[in-house]
């Protein structure tokens, strides 16, 4: 966060509130999440199935239906205000200035169309006079450039043809078709094996590295964040608990729900005789959010009923530079629970 | 491709053998004597007897069925009595007609075609259109319209319908003529004019169940993730509808109307009763009235053959439209 600090970031969020209006009620799925990502960047937001992280990322792709949704708040992308665009206007902005990877890419691509045809569409949508042949040979480029074997031929092969590890490739590929400047990937290794998995995080990190783009990456393994993101925002039941740099996040968390997380991780490095520790309880419902911090039902360290259950915590900055936690516990306090009954678990990265 | 289709047809072929051995099967075991019930005036045993071995009634049934099966594949001799030889592909001499079953069926076929070609264009038009939208415009007014035109058109007879639009259109506004056929080559205008609310009746029936299952599929698909990609590509909403969507959700829409057209091909007895139209449908049904076997196995194996082509179109677009579908 202190990286291109003098230059604004390329996304700026601010007090992002989205609410689904549904037959049960209305669903907070977003409750106030700021955050800033400068080009070049990886921003992970870790958070479990729920938490407002997928829902947060579709909001700056404006992929919300309006009738609806309801967004307040600002979402600033090189500039330019989101919030409230046309479809007509956000559209211009979707695959070109922002792209997206999603999580299961044999869903995810058209079943019916060959890859080439869905890459080129990709590119003629933004390039209106490019030609037929120019859009191929850019497609060609990106397929060469994601790692895909003999690109000539697979661009005339349907989705189905391809491994889940190259259906990946093709939908990064597709993503990179416009060189965006920010690309969100929503958990794009979930559906990979692990091996492949690797493959596909190194890819990203390279690409990042030749377009400087920016990057979102959703995903609900702190174990993906460590190895590819600069800095991580960790969201429960629709608001950020805590934000920082990999390192301040993952070396001194300091909100209970990331050390839940980050106990809850299997490590290599660490004693293979210490149980994992899974987070009691299930996400909180977004159409009845616990008062006070939602949190609190599944905190260990809760202070009930004052102040947890009733007061909602900001997200505020603590020592560290640019590292900021919403918890009522004093810092102090925190630091020394992390230290005495945390860290010693051997499960900190 | 090329070895489906010949699998297919050969399926096909062994479905219509089974169909004909059925069909004749039926004809013997029904408790009713044909000829005693052709017979006008002057039905003494005698002649009665005379006029069964003329038929060949009196022969073994497995000589029967494999004279009447030859006849389709290279012609037989009929006798005297029936028109002499009959050219390949022989379907027999109607008993109670005094024509070959084929010239009977180059009368009829036409016309229920006319009947059911057209009306399922209609039908598929409205009822895919009007589902597809409604999925669109899920919740609003027009959406609701819409599901109300189907539940009403599915749970309509065709004979209320088809009446209903005879009394307006016929006798109280005479704008139209009372149903009839006339050779499209003949006269388009009056062929159009004297069908047209078959059309109608038709496509409003069976456009509800397409509007219906329609609606059901795009609002499936448009949950898909590729619909999805495709918007967030930067498409515009009606092309990332209109064509990403589009396409997969009319994918099982085309098994069923495939299936539909074929079957009303060999069906429709009610469309043409209620407009007083001889097509194939009320051909068969006489026949079966009468006793007339040559027409009562040309008719179901006819009937037969749109259901057979029909699966196999069926099939073949099917890999037409979804690349995953290898045929083999």
């Amino acid at each position: 966060m202190t990286h291109d600090a003098a230059s604004p970031p390329y996304l700026q969020v601010d007090d992002l509130r989205v609410r689904f209006n549904t037959a049960d009620g209305e669903v907070r799925a977003v409750d106030g999440v700021s955050f800033g990502l400068h080009r070049g960047r990886t921003l992970g937001i870790v958070g479990e199935s729920g938490s407002g992280k997928s829902v947060t990322s579709l909001a700056v792709m404006g992929l919300h239906d309006p009738a609806r949704t309801r967004i307040t708040g600002g979402i600033s992308l090189g500039g330019r205000q989101l919030v409230g665009l046309s479809d007509g206007d956000m559209r211009k902005l979707r695959g070109r200035d922002v792209a997206m990877i999603f999580q299961d890419p044999l869903s995810a691509l058209h079943p019916f169309y060959t890859v080439g045809r869905q890459l080129v569409e990709a590119y003629r949508t933004h390039h209106p006079d490019a030609s037929k042949a120019q859009a191929r040979q850019r497609a060609l480029d990106m397929l060469d450039r994601v790692g895909i074997p003999q690109p000539d031929r697979r661009l005339h092969q349907y989705p189905h043809e391809f491994s889940g590890g190259m259906r990946q490739r093709v939908m990064i590929a597709m993503s990179l078709m416009n060189d965006p400047a920010l690309l969100i990937a929503d958990e794009p290794t979930t559906a990979l094996d692990v091996t492949v998995q690797a493959q596909i995080l190194d890819l990203l990190a390279d690409l990042q590295r030749e377009f400087h783009s920016a990057i979102i990456l959703i995903t609900h393994d702190l174990g993906v964040v460590s190895q590819v993101a600069d800095e991580v925002l960790v969201m429960y039941g629709g608001r950020a608990v805590e934000h920082g740099t990999v390192a301040q996040v993952m070396r001194g968390p300091q909100h209970p729900y990331t050390w839940g997380l980050l106990a809850s991780i299997p490590s290599l490095h660490g004693d293979p005789e210490v149980e994992l520790k899974p987070i009691k309880g299930n996400p909180p419902s977004l159409i009845n959010v616990p008062t006070g911090c939602a949190f609190h039902p599944r905190c260990a360290y809760a202070m009930k009923p004052e102040p947890c259950a009733a007061q909602v915590p900001q997200l505020l900055a603590v020592q560290a530079d640019g590292h900021r936690v919403a918890c009522h516990l004093p810092e102090p306090e925190r630091i020394r629970i992390y230290t005495d009954e945390i860290a010693h678990v051997g499960v900190a990265q | 491709m090329l070895r489906f289709l010949i699998k297919r047809l050969l399926l096909g072929t062994l479905t219509m053998f089974a169909v004909s051995l059925v069909a004749f099967g039926m004809f013997f075991m029904l408790p009713r004597d044909a000829v005693a019930t052709m017979c006008v005036k002057n039905c003494n045993p005698e002649r009665l007897e005379r006029v069964r071995v003329e038929l060949g009634l009196k022969d073994p049934l497995i000589d029967q069925y494999t004279g009447y099966m030859k006849g389709i594949f290279v012609g037989r001799d009929l006798g005297s009595a029936q028109g002499g030889y009959c050219d390949a592909p022989c379907l027999g001499y109607s008993y109670t007609s005094s024509e070959e079953v084929s010239d009977i069926f180059a009368r009829v076929l036409p016309v229920t075609l006319s009947i059911v070609l057209p009306a399922a264009v209609l039908w598929l038009g409205l009822g895919i259109g009007l589902g597809m939208l409604s999925a669109l415009k899920r919740g609003t007014v027009f959406d609701r319209l819409a599901i109300g035109f189907s539940l009403t058109g599915a749970s309509m007879q065709l004979y209320f319908v088809g009446g209903m639009l005879m009394i307006i259109f016929v006798y109280t506004l005479k704008i139209l003529p009372v149903p009839h056929y006339t050779s499209l080559w003949e006269d388009p205008l009056d062929w159009a004019g004297g069908l047209v609310l078959a059309w109608v009746a038709l496509a409003f029936l069976f456009s509800a169940v397409y509007a219906r299952l329609s609606r059901a599929q795009m609002l499936e698909t448009l949950a898909e993730d590729f619909v999805r990609t495709a918007r967030a590509k930067g498409l515009s909403k009606s092309r990332a509808y209109g064509r990403h969507a589009l396409r997969a959700a009319i994918t099982p829409i085309v098994t069923i109307a495939g299936l539909d057209i074929g079957g009303a091909l060999g069906g429709t007895v009610i469309t043409e009763t209620t407009f007083g139209i001889q097509g194939l449908g009320r051909t068969a049904v006489e026949a079966v009235r009468l006793g007339d076997l040559p027409t009562i196995m040309a008719t179901v194996l006819i009937s037969a053959v749109f259901i057979v082509v029909a699966n196999i179109v069926v099939d073949l677009l099917y890999a037409v439209i979804d690349p995953r579908v290898r045929l083999g």
